[in-house]
């Protein structure tokens, strides 16, 4: 026999008088789940190209070229969250030096394609990480980076943390370690430029890169 | 005003157990005299000093409140705490007598459920305000859901 437990009644969260975070809301609900990483427009066009004659070697050459472009400048939002953000800092520095991947910490969402998740999402946090993902331009990319981001981590039983980071945004690479060492993220942001070096503009995700080491 | 001079001044205060060693004085107060010991420890003893107020949840045997004040000058300390009884969730605010209780008792209350009477802004300090729940509490499932993350 099923045992009917009962459903505990929790309101929906209200956002009283912040009117476009509920629009916000509803805009992010409509999304598809994998993301949307393409311009319709842009996909139209090339889809066009396509289909003409000889204009696959156009679009693949152009898609290359885009991909490198892309890979080749991939600039992280500066949003530090928790002590993962101390290791970030380490990772944008001389010593580790992000520059020469062609990544510039940018303090604007609407100029970055990647955002690190660095550190603990709380319940409370979660909406303005969604706000500013949802700022920065497509095509855009998340990093999780450590234990807390990727599932909780050491706060999973606690009641305040998101229980991974993917619950709140899509996620193209989950850096292990709490916190993850400099080499660690940077081994992570390596492997974001092979996903990008990969991405296509029929707007699927790029498949994960089998090439782990 | 030292700490033995202190500890008999506590005994003149009806109602209260002072115990603790030394520099540290522990008062057991009862909780319709919390506020008024609170002045006392204030004026009389001169602890003017607030360093925190919290909460204990003893499960079966209700809630208790504790805090803790300073007299820099002689120094010592009084750690005073009340048990409000099975039950009982309304305790006496000190947020009059010490300005700094204001948001140890708002933190008090969002976690414990404590309602300060007397509180000139009780409100939720820490988690959003449409949470349910107190999350220190010992009855409070960790896993109650919390949409849309949770």
């Amino acid at each position: 026999m099923e045992v009917k437990r009962p459903v505990p009644v929790v309101p929906a969260p209200v956002w009283k008088d912040i009117k476009d975070l509920q629009e916000w809301q509803e805009h992010h609900k409509s999304r598809p789940a994998s993301g949307d990483k393409h311009s319709t427009q842009f996909e139209s066009l090339t889809e066009g190209l396509h289909s003409f004659p000889g204009g696959f070697v156009l679009t693949t050459a152009t898609d290359a070229f885009l991909n490198w472009a892309r890979k080749s400048s991939v600039w992280p939002v500066s949003f530090g969250l928790a002590c993962c953000a101390i290791e970030m800092m380490a990772t944008f520095a001389s010593r580790f030096d992000v520059e020469r991947l062609g990544m510039v910490p940018w303090a604007s969402p609407r100029h970055s394609d990647l955002m690190i998740i660095s550190g603990t999402v709380t319940i409370k946090m979660a909406p303005m990480l969604l706000r500013i993902y949802d700022q920065m331009p497509d095509p855009k990319w998340a990093v999780s980076m450590g234990s807390c981001a990727n599932s909780g981590g050491p706060f999973r039983h606690g009641y305040h943390v998101v229980k991974g980071v993917d619950r709140v945004i899509p996620v193209d690479v989950y850096v292990p370690g709490c916190p993850p060492p400099p080499e660690s993220l940077l081994n992570g942001l390596l492997l974001l430029q092979e996903q990008i070096a990969h991405f296509r503009t029929t707007g699927q995700r790029a498949a994960p890169s089998p090439k782990v080491d | 005003m030292n700490a033995t001079e202190a500890r008999t001044r506590i005994v003149e205060f009806p109602g209260t157990v002072a115990g603790g060693d030394g520099d540290a004085i522990v008062v057991d107060v009862p909780a319709a005299q919390w506020a008024a010991f609170a002045e006392f420890a204030k004026d009389i003893l001169g602890c003017t000093y607030f360093s925190f107020l919290s909460a204990v949840d003893w499960k079966d045997e209700g809630l208790e409140v504790v805090a803790w004040v300073d007299n820099l000058d002689a120094p010592f300390s009084v750690l005073m705490k009340t048990r409000l009884g099975v039950g009982v969730t309304s305790c006496a605010s000190l947020a009059t007598v010490y300005r700094g209780a204001g948001w140890m008792e708002r933190e008090a209350f969002d976690m414990f459920g404590i309602h300060f009477e007397g509180h000139p802004d009780l409100r939720r300090i820490l988690l959003d305000d449409d949470w349910v729940g107190h999350p220190l509490l010992k009855s409070y499932a960790v896993d109650t859901p919390y949409p849309p993350y949770r």
